[in-house]
């Protein structure tokens, strides 16, 4: 100890001293007690953020599987109805009467070919074909029945993509044979049963009525038209020439994914650029409409139940931090006798509780994560998450553990530095 | 003549209970750069208020406390703060050290609220042990010392941020006659480089160290005017006054 330290400060005219040294509480001092308090005991640190690691995980991954879940749910409409847009005449009255007038024109699978994101398109109608009676051979078989009310129906030769039909054997009909109107027929696979048509390699004729067709084809399967699979089906222009089918009843569009609604505005100007209105457009729901609602079942449960845990571990916190400030009231005296005010005192109480919640949050956003993640590949679901989720749940244990922390932060600054010295 | 480091003038303390108690009465003392004081009282004498007074721990209800020519009366919890972290140490009774923290590191403490660099923090913490004869325990935990030790520890963190004055409360209270000795020495070492030290205690021995000694009973401080130890006539009066104070403190306590 050298005499140099102990310059007094009196100034000349023995009023205060004005530059007095104030109370200097450094950030990175604080910081560094903060973690220094938390590490100094770790067991008992971990158990006070079990918690607060519980809550924050049990959100992150009821936030994270709700998102995956309503992704896996999107995606499986993805494949049949997010890529269909059909077609009908709306319904109109005229009077009394009530009518449906198709302004359907026969060219539609062309025009909507023609609109980006559309894969395929075609119309299809039920034709009326009267009590006329189908079979496969003009021959009368006494003992068995060999006619049948067999549905027909028309469709253009677009449509079979457009409801993805699949081929037993044959072929399709294709442009020319609709321009021809060649009496031509497909058969659905129950419709070829029942008129005991298995093979088309010598096309067999069929009649309707007293009508000749050749088969060419026969379906296998389609995933979206099932009333094909036990239908004649023949080419537009030959049921308008033959059976008098007056216009198209309804339009079958396959789209791109995610191009549904898109298409859905466009098509009915596309078709009926003079009376859009009388056509009626069913596109699928939006598929964002879809997991919103998914994902606001799953979440409001477990959410609640989150928000509960975090209230515990909260609770636990301010709990523990309580507990501390009273075991450690002779070091809060030592503080105050080394210099520190009750503000510090307070903000050092604080940062701590804060350190201890922020650091919850980061071990219970892994857990979270890591949950989601495995729960996600037993079920081969791709896990999906919020970018912000990761980010935003530490900050949330950050304040959750400051809130925590305020009462027992008070409490230590209150103590009366003479009095927490006795007691060590 | 040295400055004064300690001017107190009419300080009165009252406490706020039913019926009103003056833990100190109308006190004046000065305590000047350099000089070795010992406050000695029995427990309840406003020994403890005193210490607590002039460790700005406490204000006084009325009077003026100067420290350093700064009259403290004046200034918020802020610069009182200030002025505990940068010109008073203190030594407690109990040491109070921080059982998980180093050696070191409870030095060290004694320079965080004092807004000195932390660059160096390290390196004067260790002058500071070394300094009071721990050069070899810098990294030992308090739990792993003896008393006398870690009393050490205190002392080295009480004179890291350099005070104008030392305030010792018993601090040769928790430890055995040998032990207490040691310390005894090291005060006087400090005294005699210069160091200003106030000790408050009931123990004769480690009032006769000091060169000045203040009674206080009942609020009332008088300074002893009775000579130093090296005079042995007076001295045993002396003693039985103050075995006669310290038995009665013991009974209280």
């Amino acid at each position: 100890m050298s005499d140099e330290q102990l310059i007094p400060i009196a100034p000349l005219d023995g009023k205060p001293h004005p530059v007095v040294a104030t109370s200097h509480f450094g950030f990175r001092d604080l910081i560094s007690e903060a973690i220094t308090a938390l590490t100094a005991r770790p067991a008992r640190t971990l158990l006070t953020a079990l918690g607060t690691i519980l809550g924050v995980a049990a959100l992150v991954a009821t936030l994270g599987l709700a998102k995956t879940a309503g992704s896996q749910i999107v995606g499986r409409f993805d494949e049949l109805a997010a890529t269909r847009v059909s077609v009908e005449p709306e319904d109109r009255s005229f009077g009394a009467d009530q009518r449906t007038i198709s302004v359907i024109p026969w060219d539609s699978g062309d025009r909507l070919q023609r609109l980006n994101g559309v894969k395929a398109a075609g119309t299809k109608s039920d034709v009326d074909v009267g009590s006329r009676l189908a079979r496969a051979v003009p021959v009368i078989d006494p003992l068995g029945q060999t006619e049948f009310q067999v549905p027909v129906i028309a469709v253009s030769p677009g449509t079979f993509a457009a409801v993805r039909t699949t081929l037993e054997t044959g072929r399709y009909f294709d442009e020319g044979h609709n321009d021809r109107a060649d009496t031509v027929a497909l058969l659905g696979p129950n419709a070829a049963a029942r008129l005991g048509v298995t093979r088309v390699d010598n096309t067999p004729a069929i009649f309707i009525g007293e009508q000749p067709l050749a088969v060419i084809g026969i379906l296998e399967d389609t995933s979206r038209e099932p009333d094909l699979l036990s239908a004649i089906i023949i080419p537009d222009e030959t049921a308008r020439l033959y059976f008098g089918l007056s216009a198209p009843a309804s339009v079958e569009v396959d789209v791109e994914v995610g191009a549904a609604e898109l298409i859905g505005s466009q098509t009915s100007i596309a078709l009926s650029p003079n009376s859009p209105e009388l056509l009626r457009v069913q596109v699928p729901p939006s598929p964002r409409g879809v997991q919103d609602d998914v994902a606001t079942d799953v979440n409001s449960l477990f959410l609640l139940l989150g928000a509960i845990s975090l209230l515990v571990g909260a609770i636990g916190i301010a709990n523990v931090t309580l507990v501390s400030v009273l075991e450690r009231t002779g070091e809060i005296g030592l503080r105050r006798a080394l210099g520190a005010t009750p503000g510090q005192i307070a903000r050092q109480f604080l940062t701590e509780s804060a350190s201890l919640g922020a650091l919850s949050g980061l071990i219970g956003t892994s857990l979270g994560v890591l949950t989601t993640v495995v729960i996600s590949a037993t079920r081969e679901w791709t896990p999906v998450l919020d970018p912000w989720l990761p980010i935003v749940a530490p900050i949330i244990g950050a304040i959750i553990g400051l809130i925590a922390g305020v009462y027992p932060s008070l409490k230590a600054a209150r103590m009366e530095p003479v009095n927490a010295l006795r007691s060590f | 003549m040295t400055s004064p480091v300690v001017e107190l003038e009419g300080v009165t303390r009252t406490f706020d209970s039913t019926p009103p108690v003056e833990a100190l009465k109308s006190t004046n003392l000065t305590i000047s750069s350099g000089d070795y004081v010992s406050i000695v009282g029995p427990s309840g004498s406003g020994k403890s208020t005193l210490l607590n007074v002039l460790g700005l721990l406490d204000s006084p209800t009325e009077g003026v406390y100067r420290l350093d020519g700064t009259d403290t009366s004046q200034l918020g919890e802020r610069r009182r703060a200030g002025l505990r972290a940068t010109r008073i140490g203190f030594v407690f009774q109990s040491f109070h050290l921080l059982s998980h923290r180093t050696a070191t590191e409870n030095v060290m403490l004694a320079e965080l609220y004092g807004g000195r660099d932390r660059k160096n923090r390290k390196a004067r913490a260790q002058e500071s042990l070394e300094k009071v004869g721990l050069g070899h325990r810098l990294d030992a935990f308090p739990p792993t010392m003896s008393g006398g030790e870690r009393q050490r520890v205190a002392i080295a963190r009480a004179l890291t941020a350099e005070p104008s004055l030392l305030l010792a409360d018993e601090p040769t209270g928790n430890l055995d006659t040998v032990t207490s000795e040691a310390i005894l020495e090291l005060f006087d070492e400090l005294h005699r480089s210069g160091l200003t030290i106030a000790v408050i205690t009931h123990d004769v021995d480690v009032s006769l160290r000091a060169q000045r000694r203040v009674r206080i009973r009942d609020g009332v401080v008088t300074e002893d005017t009775l000579p130093a130890k090296a005079d042995t006539g007076q001295r045993s009066e002396w003693d039985a006054l103050m075995e006669r104070e310290s038995a009665t403190g013991d009974e209280l306590e």
